[in-house]
């Protein structure tokens, strides 16, 4: 009994140590943007944010650049979203309400692609852009965007699609209701919470992306905000970093997405294995 | 995209389709799914179509001036695999891939396995402090952590000196490829672990107790229910997790980056994300850099064949 009692304590205390050890980066980005630079520059670290403000973030915020970022990140983002949940929610009407030749292979396509490194591809995308003159356009950042979570999305609206009964629908319709009314009024309230998770998925891969759009955003007034924190800490750099301005900086762009995901988290992960955890 | 795909609910059934016989609906799953055709082809069919036809040119000093890139067959890949330098990035790419996937693995299923046997609250406080890491915004994560690097001010460098390491003092960590593979490493783990961890716990909450309960009555002890029971039945989660890690460890493009521009040294610390950027960015060789490309697509495409298979069982 005692022996097992110690063991406790110590398996307990492991998971205290590594809860700490995960999310100490975290708190010490929050602590290091409330902190003047001064204190940041002695020689012993300040583990608390006693006699901190706010300075920092104001000052980053209210910098022009991170504005301008702020808004073309939006833009980017919410254009990718919508295009990706639309035309993603056809695709998995098609490939969960019917049989069709070469669905099969749709699908295989999708699974595949959806696993393509944008390292294998950004060369040939930043050729195709520059070509077209879309380069450091919102909308060809978009565009490929999309297509990257795309395959994605339709995978994963497809298990609600499919998991919305045809019977349903088909019993409005006995009952009436014209093929569309039936499907406006019944299936679609019905995957609300699915559009909700994809689009949460885009949202999520659009806003912290970086590779795609260091390559086709190559001018300074076209950065996204991770472009624009990379700059940040560049130019931080070239004087002597300003550690209190920088962790600001990456606070501004980390706690709205952390607080998102917090929110949305409750289906994440389980997915990617679903059918491998239910054997 | 970098931080691959990370969410998605399958608690839906495939459900039954519909009877595909009524010949009106015929053509509509086919209308649906142009806009997705389109898009693929466009965005992602085009570009790995150009770059297979690219890596066949040659591009040099005349093309930088507008000169079209003639063809010269098979002569980029030779030159690739005559190329040492290829090569050390290639072993440096799978060989950092594989460890740090490996270290992963590890910590994220003895960390599942952990919160498995610890009680509510201690796991509820380890899995928020995983979700809040695996929150972060990659290129948020990748400062913080070059802060806490830092050869100045950092505190690694602060805590080794208070620990008694000589020579920690003002030591700069990412100056050296070894040490700044190890830092990558580390924070790639730090990263990936959340995932791999909650994946891997809720397979084990799928292990049923009365199973385990009876191997104990039994005799089996702690170690030999792991072995016997509880590694047998999560070996398929085990499996498609290890092998989506070294799909993701493979494309590290962004954290690389960021430690190079930290760092300064770009040849030493180069893996083939980073060396592809190197060759069609910097030096305009595209020729070069899509026959790389090609490569990492392959390398890409050649592991990820088992996950498809899975994943395609589940599409009934």
């Amino acid at each position: 009994m005692h022996r097992s009692r110690v063991k406790r304590t110590l398996l307990t205390t492991l998971a205290l140590v590594l809860a700490f050890a995960w999310a100490f980066p975290v708190y010490w980005m929050l602590n290091s943007a409330f902190l003047p630079n001064v204190v940041l520059q002695s020689a012993t670290p300040t583990f608390l944010p006693f006699g901190g403000s706010f300075d920092n973030l104001v000052s980053v915020a209210t910098d022009g650049s991170f504005g301008q970022a702020l808004t073309i990140s939006l833009i980017v983002t919410l254009t990718t979203v919508v295009a990706a949940i639309m035309i993603a929610f056809l695709g998995a009407l098609a490939i969960s309400r019917f049989r069709f030749r070469g669905r099969a292979s749709f699908v295989l396509a999708l699974l595949l692609i959806q696993m393509l490194p944008a390292e294998g591809l950004f060369i040939a995308q930043y050729k195709m852009m520059s070509s077209l003159g879309l380069l450091n356009q919102a909308i060809g950042l978009a565009v490929l965007y999309t297509a990257a979570v795309v395959p994605f999305t339709i995978w994963m609206l497809r298990g609600f699609v499919a998991g919305v009964p045809a019977d349903l629908e088909e019993a409005a319709m006995v009952d009436g209701l014209s093929r569309t009314k039936a499907f406006l009024k019944i299936t679609f309230p019905l995957l609300a919470p699915g559009l909700v998770a994809s689009a949460v998925y885009a949202f999520l891969q659009a806003w912290n992306e970086f590779t795609v759009a260091l390559v086709v955003m190559t001018e300074e007034q076209s950065r996204t905000l991770p472009l624009w924190l990379r700059g940040f800490v560049q130019a931080s750099a070239s004087r002597e970093t300003d550690w209190g301005q920088v962790m600001a900086a990456s606070t501004l762009v980390a706690v709205p997405v952390i607080i998102f995901f917090l929110i949305v988290q409750g289906r994440m992960s389980s997915g990617l294995v679903g059918g491998a955890v239910k054997g | 995209m970098t931080t691959g795909t990370t969410t998605a609910p399958t608690t839906a059934m495939a459900g039954t389709p519909q009877r595909a016989n009524r010949p009106r609906r015929n053509r509509l799953p086919l209308i649906l799914i142009i806009p997705s055709l389109v898009l693929l082809i466009s965005a992602l069919g085009y570009p790995i179509g150009w770059q297979i036809v690219t890596s066949f040119k040659q591009y040099g000093l005349m093309q930088q001036f507008g000169a079209p890139a003639p063809f010269v067959g098979l002569d980029n890949y030779k030159a690739l695999v005559t190329d040492p330098y290829l090569w050390t990035v290639v072993v440096r790419s799978i060989v950092f891939c594989i460890v740090t996937a490996l270290v992963t693995v590890a910590i994220g299923g003895a960390m599942a396995v952990l919160m498995n046997a610890v009680s509510t609250w201690a796991r509820v406080v380890l899995q928020v402090a995983l979700l809040v890491a695996w929150a972060m915004p990659v290129v948020a994560a990748m400062t913080v952590w070059i802060w806490i690097v830092d050869w100045r001010r950092g505190l690694l460098n602060w805590a080794l000196v208070r620990l008694g390491v000589d020579g920690a003092e003002g030591h700069n960590w990412l100056a050296e490829p070894l040490s700044f593979f190890v830092v990558a490493s580390v924070i790639i783990v730090w990263m990936s672990v959340p995932f791999v961890a909650l994946s891997i716990y809720a397979g084990l909450t799928q292990v049923s107790t009365e199973v385990l309960e009876a191997a104990a009555l039994d005799g089996a002890n702690g170690l030999q229910r792991l072995r016997h029971i509880i590694l047998p039945l999560i070996a398929p989660v085990l499996s498609i997790v290890m092998l989506l890690q070294l799909i993701w460890d493979l494309r590290v493009f962004t954290q690389i980056k960021l430690l190079q521009d930290a760092g300064g040294v770009t040849n030493e610390t180069n893996l083939l994300g980073t060396y592809v950027y190197q060759l069609g960015t910097g030096k305009g060789d595209f020729g070069t850099a899509s026959a790389v490309s090609i490569l990492i697509l392959g390398l890409t495409i050649a592991l990820s064949a088992y996950y498809v298979r899975s994943l395609m069982k589940e599409d009934v």
